[in-house]
């Protein structure tokens, strides 16, 4: 059997590595130790030593070409056996990984600044990962240059491109930012409707003139343009179908919105322009590093949007009995303010009503709303074949200030495309 | 999430019911996903119950009662000459010991809802496994986790007939006590089982390829267990290869440097590799490197979307709790939560008397990294509680970043080291200066406070 030798981790959260040189040639046999090849990463030029004797049946890389950890670098000929057996079993106590490469010794003590890992407690680094912030950015204010908690956050408050985190590549910035011009409309007067016949008027409930305001802003102040897509969810349907029992018997009831939540707030991560809200007056994008998901109930009174928070990090089954105690909550009456503030996208499901589609309106001040309209199987062609398949229409409605029609129709697909995988919809990140 | 008639669905299948894997499945069951256990053995704990930490640890803890009965002696105490019975160790071991933390596993498991099957698990495709068992069936699982640990290394080239030469699974049911024991290996594996069986009564012969016992810690941590060898057993050959074993009628020949003996048993114990044979991981896109270890990422991720490891198959440090953690932060990966196993420092513990436990940066890697540290040595000769112990051979090393005064890593020999490395792996892993650790209260008298009183010396 041969045997593929890959690139070791690096280190230092190194994940890829440029090949500078192959110091070997297919056929040649080579000894355990002997130098493979030499990389380059960010950090330094390294020399890979072989992890064992035999022959190099094949050279996976050239020079000049960017390979990642785990990536096949050779393969050794059948026959060859790691000569690692007969070595001293305590190199298993050694902290270093023994794919690891020797660490290429400097000339000098270093500043310890920029070696070793962030000098962080453990909760303060998982917290930098659910901000999204990059530990090594960031400037410790503690004891002997420990980061804190607080350090994290502020860097986490830093406008986008401030903290070299990945999770929204920032577009270089061109000059100082200024805020857009206004778009100032003063309603003309209303015409007296006596004059054509007898009138009532009715004053406005507190709810429905809030929403009237907000819903006039959004419009007025937000250009919209809407994209369509469908998305196959027979399997999805028959995967709810499947487990709405067991579900129900943990005390959860299995919703299409909670899937669709998912779905979405996966997407957004990939798309985080429509995970935004754009600041005129600064002539900046806001772009948040979190997830929060309304979800728009409609009631007697009026149309409300309850908020589920950090969607694309929790657990399908727990988004679920989350959003039935929410949806709860609001029929009831009891729902706290803090359930209806810091949503960053919106969806709104009219499944339930009937229709063939629906184009909503914004919720200012987020970039975008998905509106999801009744699901019906459909006679669609697949593989040549005339089939029936539960077709769910989505509406994507979004600013189009923030993002282009390009853009959004990249967004749709991208959810799309997970609804049409739903188990892995149920587990993945 | 049972359905179907042909094979089942589940969540997620963890493969080997080891620290790693148990750990991983009793956290994906909290997290709320179905989750099976495959275990080759049916059963839970792993090499670390039944071949490895619990049982080496009974045995030594009988090695140290043995060696404390003849310290006491010197203190005007004397029990006379032990009588060991194998009988009643044994059972001791297996039915008190293992059967007791065995039952214990199996109802957590129960508790938490995570199946345990019997039966050996290789892959069909990235999404399927075949489990052939009792009954022979089909898992389908959305996430896969493996955690099929290590096995002893074989000595290549060298086979011998017969039950005399042992591998360390081998040595732990303890067979009998060989009047003559050859133990290849200086690492912790063959000074454990080696203190062991010294005590018992064997005469010991270690043998060891390179130049010191415990190759890879700091020398001044190996001075005293290697004083401590010297005296139980017969006889340490350093830089010293095996050349052969040749079964005879009265037990195994070896060829060791220049010399050869004949001995009852021989103990092989040069490492464990990685268990990735026969799984199947040729039908995922998991990743395996030249010498088997399954290559991840932070968060136990390998190249297949679907398939995460943990624990020995990913290669070194193999210790129990290293996989446990790593199974740990699996589990929160597929649970969606944003884990990682960033962690700093992996304790090491060798159980022997002294032991020897060490966290973080060791002073040798230090300097052959060029980094600019201070490094404390406290010894135990200035402690009350060492004294009163009788054992003032015992060291408490620190080692600080030289700018920042932050602990970067500890070493300990002595009794209690494996506990008192604790306190230091916390302090290199919350990144604490040496300042934290000295201005923290130590009870009084206790070992720890070594640790504090190292740190003293580092303050400015």
């Amino acid at each position: 059997m041969s045997r593929p030798f890959v690139l070791p981790d690096l280190g230092e959260g190194l994940v890829e590595a440029e090949i500078v040189r192959v110091l070997v040639k297919e056929g040649e046999t080579i000894a355990e130790d002997a130098p493979l090849l030499e990389v380059e990463t960010d950090k330094a030029q390294v020399e890979i030593p072989s992890p064992m004797a035999g022959r190099i049946e094949k050279v996976h890389v050239a020079p000049h070409q960017t390979v990642r950890v785990g990536e096949v670098l050779v393969t050794f000929a059948d026959g060859a056996a790691p000569a690692t057996a007969d070595r001293a079993p305590s190199t298993a106590r050694s902290a270093r990984p023994q794919t690891s490469p020797p660490p290429s010794p400097p000339s000098r003590p270093v500043s310890s600044e920029r070696q070793g890992p962030v000098p962080a407690t453990p909760s303060t680094r998982r917290l930098a990962r659910e901000l999204g912030v990059d530990l090594r950015s960031v400037r410790g204010s503690g004891p002997g240059g420990r980061v804190l908690d607080e350090d994290v956050r502020a860097a986490a408050a830093r406008p986008a491109g401030h903290d070299g985190a990945a999770a929204a590549p920032a577009a270089p910035r061109e000059g100082p930012a200024r805020p857009l011009a206004r778009v100032g409309l003063e309603p003309p007067p209303l015409p007296s409707f006596e004059q054509w016949g007898p009138v009532e008027r009715q004053p406005l409930s507190h709810l429905r003139r809030t929403i009237a305001e907000r819903m006039a802003l959004s419009a007025a102040l937000i250009p919209h343009v809407t994209h369509f897509d469908r998305a196959d969810i027979t399997e999805l349907d028959a995967l709810i179908r499947r487990n709405l029992e067991p579900a129900r018997e943990r005390g959860v009831t299995l919703t299409l919105t909670s899937f669709l939540l998912k779905a979405t707030a996966l997407a957004l991560r990939e798309h985080p322009v429509f995970n935004a809200s754009l600041d005129a007056d600064a002539g900046e994008l806001i772009v948040k590093r979190y997830h929060h998901l309304g979800v728009a109930v409609a009631m007697e009174r009026g149309l409300i949007v309850p908020v589920i928070r950090d969607v694309d990090r929790k657990p399908l089954m727990e988004l679920a009995r989350e959003l039935a105690a929410l949806a709860q909550r609001v029929r009831d009456g009891k729902a706290t303010l803090d359930d209806l503030r810091g949503g960053t996208f919106t969806i709104t499901n009219l499944g339930a009503l009937g229709g063939t589609g629906a184009i909503p309106i914004i919720n200012y001040p987020e970039v975008g709303i998905l509106g999801v309209a009744r699901a019906r199987e459909e006679a669609v062609v697949r593989d040549g074949q005339i089939v029936l398949r539960l077709m769910l229409p989505l509406s994507l409605t979004f600013d189009h200030r923030v993002a282009d029609g390009a853009d959004g129709a990249r967004f749709a697909s991208d959810i799309v495309r997970r609804l049409e995988r739903p188990d892995q919809l149920l587990l993945e990140l | 999430m049972v359905m179907g008639d042909l094979g089942r669905d589940v969540d997620v299948v963890v493969i080997g019911g080891g620290p790693g894997g148990y750990s991983a499945a009793f956290r994906c069951a909290e997290l709320g996903l179905e989750t099976a256990i495959v275990d080759a053995q049916a059963r839970l704990g792993g090499a670390c119950l039944y071949e490895g930490c619990i049982p080496s640890k009974a045995l030594l803890h009988v090695a140290g009662l043995i060696g404390e009965a003849e310290r006491a002696r010197e203190i005007g105490v004397d029990f006379g000459e032990p009588r060991v019975s194998l009988d009643p160790l044994r059972k001791w071991k297996s039915e008190r010991v293992i059967g007791k933390l065995a039952r214990g596993l199996a109802s957590v498991a129960k508790a938490k809802g995570v199946e345990v099957i019997g039966g050996r698990a290789a892959f069909e495709s990235s999404r399927q496994i075949r489990v052939e068992g009792d009954t022979a069936q089909t898992l389908r699982f959305a996430h896969a986790v493996i955690a099929t640990g290590s096995r002893p290394a074989p000595l290549p080239g060298i086979a011998v007939e017969g039950d005399r030469v042992m591998d360390s699974t081998a040595a732990l049911a303890l067979p009998d006590v060989p009047e003559r024991l050859l133990v290849v290996g200086g690492g912790y594996i063959g000074l454990e089982l080696g203190q062991v069986y010294a005590a018992l009564g064997s005469r010991i012969v270690l043998i060891e390829m390179l130049d010191g016992l415990l190759p890879g810690v700091d020398r001044d941590l190996v001075q005293p267990l290697a004083r401590r060898c010297q005296k139980l057993f017969a006889e340490i050959r350093l830089s010293t290869r095996l050349g052969g074993l040749r079964a005879t009628a009265g037990g195994v020949e070896a060829s060791y440097g220049d010399a050869t003996a004949t001995f009852d048993r021989v103990l092989v114990a040069v490492g464990r590799r990685a268990a990735t044979d026969d799984l199947g991981l040729d039908r995922t896109r998991a990743q395996v490197d030249a010498r088997g270890v399954i290559v991840v990422d932070e968060r136990g991720r390998t190249g297949d979307p679907h398939v995460y490891a943990v624990g020995d198959v990913t290669g070194e440090p193999m210790l129990a709790h290293r996989a446990m953690r790593q199974g740990k932060v699996v589990a929160e990966t597929i649970a969606g939560r944003p884990a990682a196993f960033d962690n700093v420092a992996i304790p090491a513990v060798v159980f022997t008397d002294p032991e020897v436990a060490w966290c973080g940066l060791t002073e040798s890697e230090a300097e052959r990294a060029g980094r600019a540290v201070k490094v404390a040595r406290f010894s135990w000769a200035a402690s009350g509680r060492a004294a009163t112990l009788g054992r003032a051979d015992g060291l408490t090393k620190l080692i600080a970043d030289a700018e920042s005064g932050r602990v970067v890593g500890a070493g300990i020999v002595g009794p209690g080291a494996g506990e008192l490395i604790a306190e230091a792996t916390l302090a290199v892993e919350a990144a604490l200066t040496v300042e934290d650790v000295a201005a923290t209260i130590h009870a009084h008298p206790t070992l720890s406070e070594s640790l504090m009183e190292a740190a003293e010396t580092l303050l400015t």
